[in-house]
């Protein structure tokens, strides 16, 4: 560990003197890791205070300032077998925490005043029926409306502004409905409590905004923990560069440190962090995360390099320009504006209802009103029934029934290990009849593997991956990965630009290219079986052997594929690479609808003409020319390993090495979708029923109250069902990637 | 039944005291970390001196 990293930016420096770090903790497991995270970092000096949260392994540490470099704190944890990665709180995350603590209180609030307000209200119900006396009835309504309306006042707002933000865009949503039915109810009340009369509906009232409320509680309590856990693998992946300071001297900084204008140095084997222009040095770069292209390209001094791609030969020193200049990236920026503008057309099924369910629940309670006037009720009468009718059909079950299944399903993608980024994602995930692959990183691993390994010799290829080991070259560290014995070989040297050799038991042993191993006549034979695929040679002694090395497809494409297939959904590959590339991955996968080399204007184009076609397209893709197709398309998923802008337009982003996610994913939604239509449904019944009842009169606040109680429980037992069979975690969050996750300070 | 003029208020005074109780609860932090609190609890050292 000769560098040490510089973590300034992340430290806060607060006015007491101390400074402030927030980690997030990979590796915790058990309670044990508290104390021993805490006092471990305690015994440092000059640490004040040092808290782990157990719950989104986030660990706080404080020191007093000038006592302590920050990176002491990482590698303090890195020595106790913890890998920590500087956080910084997004401000999308501060705004969810304080919205959910908001929805908690207003959530306290409406539960206080609707328990005592119905233990008002059973008194006045059995009353009623016995021998309650005028007066302590008025007594307990006023009483009642006196914790009412400031419940109301307060507990209301989330449904209040909601409402005056619909209205003032000139839509409707299910808000709308709730704040009219809510202020007319209160309304009447107290009027009737004003009256001496026999019943009011404060008890309907704040038990209504207390279901709703637990709904909306719900639901961005299981987005916030969704959110908490994918911004922690951010910053799990989060990578560091060598800066070149003016002086020439060479710092390690996190990415998120480096400016425009900096100068970086990236060596063999290691990724580009930003978007940049070669100053020196020439290098063959792998940009597939980039355009899926798998193919190198040959970069020199004033070539222009992306953010993702990997250094292969030789070392480069580039400056960092602003993000967005490179011709792709204005492309890709250009496409993104337009398709997203698209997208915000979708509307939302509970919107969609609520747009039709207002209008016919206001005029239900006019006619109500006209027919009882008509019929030579006094005006009071009629309001109070048409008031009644608005009460009852105040969408409680509406409003609940697609909240719900959302929480329950997204709870069953977290354990399948799908992270949802958009809560309608379920009905637009539900409809798909199209899945479009794109092929590099998504059908295949991000990562290099060796495909031939079955055919060598099991003694030699042990032997070739320990001696990859000491190599720092790309290719080498695919191999290096299957060694077993994970100790590198002595007195290794590395020639550069053709491999490593050593000497072994007295006999020479050579990995690298296959010129430099001597092995050239092997090569070509075995390239002939996979002509895309990078050749390693390697010699020990008179044996020689040939590795190939390729990115592998997901280790259960083949069988996800089928099942989908079977299922009857059509599935494509639209692709960056070249053609030659694509074929054999699309014949293995049994795909006849395949297209390669596409840009991402084509991606859009092809997207289009399924469109057109009346198809409801999922993207799954994971390249920065992806993150237009990803917008574009009816609905997207990405791996995590996926670029940052791509995640960012994804509906969902999937953990792991398997393609199952994807599977269980549309499972999961269409069982979603089917419960929301479902509980629409009981809702509708609910209404069909208690309509006619409050049309007669015959709806008392003990009816109310049962009605609504009863219709909200039903809809919420329904929605449990979303949680149905959980798929095999096949990568639970707890189980991470690791070959996605870079290691910081290494 | 004149004893329900101060029983009941008294019987929300209480309500609103654990109200009040929770709010404070929520705003000092008692709710960020529930599973840790959960394990915390069965570990003896964890006052440090």
């Amino acid at each position: 560990m000769a560098e040490t990293l510089d973590l300034s930016i992340y430290v806060k420096r607060q006015d007491d003197g101390t400074a402030h770090l927030d980690l997030a903790v990979e590796g915790i497991d058990c309670a044990a890791c508290i104390d021993e995270i805490e006092s471990g970092l305690h015994r440092l000096a000059g640490v004040v205070d040092a808290r782990l949260n157990y719950t989104n392994h986030r660990l706080a540490v404080e020191w007093r300032d000038g006592e302590l470099a920050p990176a002491q704190v990482v590698e303090e944890l890195q020595r106790l077998g913890y890998r920590a990665h500087p956080f910084l709180a997004r401000l999308v995350e501060e705004e969810e925490d304080r919205r959910a603590k908001w929805l908690l209180r207003c959530l306290a609030v409406a539960g206080f005043a609707s328990m005592n307000i119905m233990l008002l209200a059973v008194s006045v119900w059995s009353g009623n029926v016995t021998d309650i006396t005028p007066e302590t009835r008025d007594f307990f309504h006023w009483l009642a409306a006196l914790i009412a309306l400031p419940a109301v006042a307060y507990a209301g707002q989330p449904f209040f502004r909601s409402a005056m933000n619909a209205l003032r865009n000139g839509r409707t949503n299910m808000d709308v409905p709730i704040v009219i039915g809510i202020l007319l109810a209160l309304t009447v009340s107290v009027v009737e409590t004003v009256n001496s009369a026999e019943h009011t509906y404060f008890d309907s009232v704040v038990m209504l905004l207390f279901f709703l409320l637990c709904g909306r509680y719900l639901d961005q309590a299981m987005r916030r923990k969704t959110r908490a856990v994918a911004s922690n693998l951010a910053s799990f992946r989060a990578e560091v560069a060598h800066r070149m300071e003016d002086d020439g001297e060479i710092v390690l900084v996190p990415t998120a440190a480096l400016k425009s204008g900096d100068r970086v140095l990236v060596r063999p084997g290691e990724r580009i962090v930003a978007d940049g222009v070669v100053l020196a040095g020439n290098s063959e770069v792998d940009e597939s995360l980039v355009t899926g292209e798998t193919a190198h390209r040959a970069v020199r001094a004033e070539s222009q390099v992306y953010a993702g791609s990997m250094n292969y030969n030789g070392t480069l020193t580039l400056r960092i320009t602003a993000a967005g200049k490179g011709t792709l990236l204005d492309d890709v920026e250009r496409l993104l504006e337009n398709a997203a503008a698209a997208k915000s057309r979708y509307v939302r099924l509970a919107d969609r209802v609520a747009k039709v369910y207002a209008p016919v629940v206001h005029t239900a309670a006019a006619i109500t009103a006209l027919t009882w006037i008509a019929t030579g009720a006094s005006i009071h009468d009629a309001l109070i029934t048409a008031i009644a009718v608005l009460i009852i059909t105040c969408p409680c079950a509406l409003a609940l029934a697609v909240p719900v299944v959302q929480v329950v399903a997204s709870g069953s993608l977290f354990r399948a290990g799908v992270f949802l980024n958009t809560g309608d994602a379920f009905e637009r995930l539900a409809k798909v009849d199209t899945i479009v692959f794109d092929k590099t990183g998504t059908l295949t691993l991000p990562t290099m593997s060796v495909i031939n390994a079955g055919d060598l010799e099991p003694d030699l290829l042990e032997a070739a991956c320990r001696l990859a080991l000491s190599s720092r070259h790309p290719l080498a560290s695919a191999v290096a990965r299957m060694a077993r014995d994970r100790r590198p070989y002595d007195d290794v040297v590395e020639e550069p630009g053709q491999g490593v050799r050593t000497v072994v038991n007295g006999q020479e042993m050579r990995l690298g290219s296959p010129v430099f191993c001597g092995a050239q006549g092997i090569a070509d034979i075995t390239t002939q079986t996979d002509p895309v695929a990078s050749v390693i040679a390697f010699c020990w002694g008179g044996k020689q052997a040939v590795l190939l090395v390729r990115q592998a497809l997901r280790p259960d494409a083949r069988l996800v594929l089928q099942n989908l297939r079977e299922h009857g959904f059509d599935c494509r590959i639209l692709s960056g690479d070249r053609p030659e590339a694509v074929a054999p991955i699309a014949a293995t996968l049994g795909i006849a609808a395949w297209r390669g080399g596409c840009k991402p204007a084509d991606k859009i184009e092809a997207l289009e003409a399924l469109k057109a076609e009346g198809r409801k397209v999922l993207m799954v893709g994971d390249g920065l020319n992806d993150a237009p197709a990803l917008a574009a398309a009816h609905v997207s998923l990405s791996p995590i390993s996926a670029a940052d802008l791509t995640q960012a337009h994804a509906d969902a982003v999937f953990l792991g090495d398997k393609l199952k996610p994807v599977q269980d994913t549309i499972e999961i939604a269409r069982r979603a979708h089917g419960l929301m239509l479902q509980n629409l449904g009981i809702a509708l019944v609910y209404n069909l029923i208690a309509v006619p009842l409050a049309f007669l009169g015959c709806v008392t606040p003990l009816v109310a109250a049962l009605a609504m109680s009863g219709s909200s429980t039903i809809v919420t037992l329904n929605a449990l069902r979303a949680r149905g069979r959980t798929p095999a975690p096949s990568a639970g969050p707890a189980a991470q990637p690791q070959p996605v996750l870079a290691a910081l300070g290494a | 039944m004149e004893v329900l003029i101060y029983l009941v208020p008294m019987a929300l005074l209480l309500g609103l005291s654990g109200l009040a109780a929770f709010m404070w609860s929520l705003k000092n932090g008692q709710y960020d970390d529930v599973q840790g609190a959960a394990v915390r609890v069965l570990s003896d050292d964890d006052v440090r001196t």
